[in-house]
């Protein structure tokens, strides 16, 4: 779907939702996030590639928390994300994660696991927890599955339960990383559908992923990193149509040939 | 071939002692039929019930005492491993009979010192050495099953807002425990055993009972051959315990 140019420009304008500024990130020695500027607006989807171990799930990963950035600020919503326990509170549940490998509980059902956060974390009712989650299992297209074991569940609709786990804490950013590359290649699309669908609901996504065709339906932004650094910033349209580095052609000749 | 042996070579062990003209056997001291047997018996497993009780007391403060000690071995902050290290380092590392020693005669003074009036009673003695001396390795156990728990559970369990203490306690745990359940079952089996010691403070259990016999008897043989099929059986009932309960946790595992 082809966007007018007024249509960007409100995107871009819309509120800043993450805000990260000159991040350096190092595991020991090793240098794996250098001078990351990124800026995703409310509603904005963006996605992230580039080859393995370029440092693109460090990112999001940094996003909400689960590591620590040492140089440069990030900031989500307006709060900066420091070791601050009120920081840190702040932005628990608002930073929803969708995992290469689901993670989903495998000792709690399908409905236990959805109705987890918003019963401990928000503190809602049961009652209110499992109407949520029976909505969300319908939004991602599994309704009849609440009551079963995720180990009883194919990789796809793990997967989407994964989803509606992270929708039903109705996060204000929505991370995935990686989320289709543990899946049998019939499984993927049934994820991908339920990923563009969620994108229509306008919540704010940062997705790391290879699936170009998804990409192309849904981007507002494409992001390529190599080596840590981000090589390329811009519309879908031109990051496809004409890559402005060598690193991004190679890399986009590479995987838009399977 | 080596077993076969082994068994020829301590029947005829038996069979010879059996021949030998010096040695008379006492077992009437024990034997139940007779009312003075009967009586040696009572006296003997009347003990049962305080090794029971100092055991089970012991085992449970150990279940929690490990717990506590081996959360902080999990921390992302260095000081709490550290304090984690030293702990089970140290305890693990003093033999059972002098920390009981140290804790019944020594820490009464240690109280006195400080102002304090507390005395120690062989029972609780005995308790608190046990406890402590096998909390080093309940929380060992506790440390390699929630190390068993993948990385991402919890990390799951922080994107959906839970903290720290409500990860462990609906994510992390309810997972370790089909892990760790079985090894801490074994664990009391260990307790059971090494309360034997607290009979050289005075604590009228098992052991102290059959001492005390041997000295009025001097049987030595016959009235410890029946402690030791009085320890045999109590660890038999729990270790038949502990594979229901291992195989209870095994089936859960693979549904």
């Amino acid at each position: 779907m082809p966007q007018t140019e007024p249509e960007i420009a409100a995107r871009t304008t819309a509120a800043t939702v993450i805000e990260l500024i000159d991040v350096n990130k190092w595991f020991d020695k090793f240098h794996v996030l250098k001078d990351i500027n990124l800026t995703v607006g409310a509603g904005e989807k963006v996605v992230i590639c580039g080859p393995s171990g370029s440092g693109k799930s460090t990112v999001v990963r940094c996003i909400n928390r689960l590591e620590e950035h040492q140089s440069g600020t990030i900031h989500l919503d307006g709060v900066e994300l420091t070791n601050d326990a009120k920081s840190i509170a702040s932005i628990q549940g608002e930073v929803g994660m969708v995992f290469q490998q689901f993670n989903l509980f495998p000792h709690l059902s399908v409905l236990e696991n959805l109705i987890l956060g918003p019963m401990k974390a928000r503190g809602m009712s049961r009652k209110d927890a499992v109407e949520r989650a029976r909505h969300y299992l319908d939004r991602v297209r599994i309704p009849e599955q609440g009551d079963k074991m995720p180990a009883q569940l194919s990789g796809g609709q793990q997967q989407r339960v994964a989803i509606a786990r992270s929708l039903c804490m109705e996060p204000k950013v929505l991370l995935f990383d990686e989320p289709t590359s543990a899946l049998d290649p019939e499984m993927i699309s049934e994820v991908l559908d339920v990923m563009v669908e969620v994108a229509n609901d306008g919540i704010t996504m940062v997705v790391v992923t290879h699936e170009m065709g998804f990409a192309r339906k849904v981007a507002d932004k494409m992001v390529f990193m190599d080596h840590g650094e981000i090589v390329e910033q811009a519309a879908p349209e031109d990051f496809f149509a004409n890559p402005k580095t060598e690193r991004c052609r190679t890399f986009l000749s590479q995987i838009l040939q399977h | 071939m080596m077993k076969r042996t082994f068994v020829a070579l301590s029947l005829l062990l038996v069979l010879s002692s059996c021949a030998s003209s010096n040695v008379t056997w006492g077992w009437y001291v024990i034997d139940p039929t007779t009312k003075g047997g009967w009586i040696n018996v009572k006296f003997l497993i009347s003990g049962m019930g305080q090794t029971i009780l100092i055991s089970v007391i012991a085992a449970s403060i150990s279940i929690v005492l490990g717990l506590v000690v081996a959360l902080p071995g999990q921390s992302s902050r260095r000081w709490l491993r550290i304090i984690n290290r030293i702990y089970v380092e140290f305890v693990r590392a003093i033999p059972l009979l002098p920390m009981l020693f140290w804790v019944f005669y020594g820490l009464p003074i240690v109280f006195k010192s400080m102002g304090l009036n507390i005395p120690i009673d062989p029972f609780w003695g005995a308790i608190i050495t046990l406890a402590i001396s096998d909390s080093a390795f309940t929380a060992e156990i506790y440390r390699s099953g929630i190390q068993s728990i993948a990385k991402g559970q919890k990390e799951a369990a922080q994107t959906v807002g839970l903290n720290y203490a409500q990860t462990m306690r609906y994510v992390i745990l309810p997972q370790a425990i089909r892990r760790i359940l079985p090894p801490l079952a074994n664990q009391f089996i260990y307790i059971v055993k090494m309360s034997a010691f607290a009979s050289v403070i005075g604590m009228q259990e098992l052991t102290r009972r059959a001492n005390e016999l041997v000295v009025t008897e001097y049987r030595p043989l016959e009235i410890y051959t029946l402690l030791i099929v009085e320890y045999l059986i109590l660890v038999l009932i729990i270790s038949a315990g502990v594979r229901w309960l291992e195989r209870r946790m095994g089936s859960d595992e693979r549904q």
